[in-house]
């Protein structure tokens, strides 16, 4: 191959690993500068969400809520009625699960500024075990008008999310990790909120990916090749707006279609994919996550591996699909 | 039947026992949250021997007085008491936290081994322990129904709702225990936000209230469910003085001890101190 078949803002090999919940608490420090008008929220979880680097730095924009999630959404409603530019962060089951009405009453509908980024989704959590491994975040808030779901791949995205929905007026989620994520991009990357990016270009399959399955997808291209087996990789960050010009593009161009998530197949990443080429581009397509099922305790990056979510998983489903053609 | 008694040395003798249990637990799997699960250990201790009926050869006993761990995220604690009491052996306690295990992050409902309800969500207990007490009521039984809850857990909205639930409906088969260590996961509760005054607020909310001075003196634990028992027409609340990381000096009112699990070295401490050779 001449031309490489990745996009020149990926990194070929994984890079290091971080948290990206980390670089979220230290870009919220960073934005604090310049922008007087941000509030911190958060749900007695500030050492785990990383909500406290910012709470060091700026004690009277910082407003520790207790374990009271939903008196923490509909205060930030009003932090965002009264003009501020609200952040509100805890484990991703309680800001969605637990507030899901006060999030959908209080900042949804009245399409209100808040920025609800929350942390320890899905099964990576590990050890806590089922009740604390939101499954079902994206399809929540998903569903709920005005609101946009992002989910980073990286801290190199992660960041440039942050900056991006600070300078977006308007309801958003976004989905973190308890573990630490492998870099794929490099400094050319530009998150565009709404926009899909193609990380590799293939014609045989076509795998959409969120999150931490962004850089098993990648893995699984690896695999594949070394099949001879040429894999689209995309990741789906934003999966509200979804981007459906590329995923539309992307299956036209392959001739099948794999979707990766750490969420219940049902109503995610998944769904979201399957709704849109249901109506635009009628294509089969498998769903890699969590099939319709509660998570366990246990290390989180081998419980990737124990529910399926990996590479391996991803590129056995690829040729699976490609031998029933 | 489970043999309850009142041998005051006996009765700290099992809890030293429940604490050394889940430290070894939480060491073993290095995850997991020390500091209030040992602050509730002598209170699960006098509620399962000396306090509650029931019986561990016979788990789904229709008759049994139900524990609910409202504050889930010591389920160390109830495990190493359940293990203790003989619903499994001892051994299983290797397999917290692990997959599949029967001893997961936080208790999941399995009534053959004692675990009456799913916690670990705070906020939820108190309203599963209502749901249950007004069951009994309904079915004229005269089962008694145990709600452990935390101080952190008293943040949350919905637990007021139950409160409210349990005083209208006076349920005074309900006895409501508060595990007041006064530190919540980000650090002491009167920086974080302050719910005191616990006792009065119950009493506002139609409770009869005892406050434990001392929460983890056995003898008042003992009385404050005697009287629990004796009281009728309403829901009765212990309001447990404690200390968070109680029995382990360097643990004990520590904050930073909160979701984090024994190295080996501090094991180590902590069992000398508990007076158990490594
Ligand atoms: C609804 C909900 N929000 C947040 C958490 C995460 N969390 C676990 S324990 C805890 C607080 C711990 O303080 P407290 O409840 O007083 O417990 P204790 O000090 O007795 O350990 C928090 C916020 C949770 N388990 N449930």
């Amino acid at each position: 191959m001449s031309k490489s078949a990745y996009s020149d803002y990926v990194l070929e090999e994984p890079g290091e690993s971080i948290y990206i919940r980390e670089v979220y608490g230290k870009t919220l420090v960073d934005l604090g500068k310049s922008y007087s008008d941000i509030v911190v929220l958060d749900a007695d979880l500030t050492v785990s969400t990383k909500t406290n680097l910012f709470g060091k730095e700026y004690p009277e924009r910082f407003f520790t809520m207790g374990v009271s999630e939903q008196d923490m959404m509909a205060t930030a409603a009003g932090f965002a009625l009264a003009g501020k530019r609200p952040f509100a962060s805890t484990f991703a089951i309680f800001a969605t699960g637990r507030a899901w009405e006060h999030v959908r009453q209080s900042i949804a509908f009245p399409k209100l500024n808040v920025k609800i980024v929350a942390t320890h989704a899905g099964v990576t959590v590990g050890e806590d075990g089922a009740t604390h491994q939101a499954l079902e975040d994206i399809c929540l808030m998903r569903v709920l008008p005005n609101m946009r779901v992002i989910v980073p791949a990286d801290a190199i995205e992660t960041e440039q999310v942050i900056r991006t929905i600070t300078d977006n007026d308007g309801p958003v989620y976004v989905r973190l990790a308890r573990a630490k994520f492998p870099t794929i991009y490099n400094s050319k990357y530009k998150f565009e909120l709404g926009k899909a990016s193609i990380l590799r270009h293939g014609s045989d399959v076509g795998i959409f990916a969120a999150g931490i399955m962004v850089s098993e997808a990648l893995q699984a291209a690896k695999l594949l090749e070394e099949q001879g087996i040429d894999a689209s990789v995309v990741n789906l960050s934003t999966i509200k707006p979804i981007d459906v010009e590329t995923i539309v593009s992307v299956a036209e161009k392959t001739k099948a279609v794999i979707t990766a998530e750490d969420h219940n197949i049902i109503g995610g990443l998944g769904g979201a994919v399957s709704e849109v080429l249901s109506e635009h581009c009628p294509t089969r397509l498998k769903r890699i996550g969590m099939k319709d099922r509660f998570g366990t305790s246990g290390n989180g990056m081998k419980l990737l591996e124990y529910f399926g979510l990996k590479a391996n998983n991803i590129a056995e489903a690829a040729i699976e699909m490609l031998n029933s053609k | 039947m489970m043999e309850l008694t009142t041998d005051i040395e006996a009765l700290k003798d099992r809890a030293r026992n429940i604490r050394i249990d889940l430290l070894k637990a939480l060491n073993n799997c290095k995850s997991g949250h020390t500091g209030g699960s040992l602050s509730s250990v002598d209170i699960l201790t006098v509620i399962y021997f000396s306090v509650m009926r029931y019986d561990p050869a016979n788990p789904s006993w229709q008759d049994r007085d139900r524990f609910i761990m409202s504050k889930g995220h010591g389920a160390p604690a109830l495990y190493a008491t359940l293990a203790l009491a003989g619903y499994f052996p001892r051994e299983e306690l290797n397999n917290l936290r692990k997959p599949a295990s029967i001893l997961q992050g936080h208790p999941e409902y399995d009534v053959s081994i004692g675990i009456e309800a799913t916690t670990g969500s705070l906020g939820h207990g108190l309203s599963a322990s209502n749901g249950i007490a007004l069951a009994g009521k309904l079915d004229k039984k005269d089962y008694r129904v145990y709600a452990l809850l935390s101080d952190g857990e008293l943040q949350e909205g919905a637990t007021w709702e139950a409160i409210t639930t349990s005083s209208y409906r006076k349920l005074d088969n309900l006895c409501a225990i508060v595990d007041r260590n006064r530190f919540q996961n980000d650090g002491a509760m009167d920086k974080i936000k302050d719910i005191s005054p616990v006792a009065d607020k119950f009493v506002a909310f139609g409770w009869e209230v005892e406050e434990l001075e001392d929460g983890h003196d056995i003898q008042s634990l003992i009385n404050a469910f005697d009287r629990a028992k004796s009281t009728k027409g309403k829901p009765f609340a212990i309001i447990a003085n404690t200390i968070k990381g109680k029995g382990v000096s360097i643990f004990e009112n520590k904050g930073h001890y909160h979701g984090v699990a024994p190295s080996d070295e501090e094991l180590k401490i902590a069992l000398k101190e508990l007076g158990e050779a490594a």
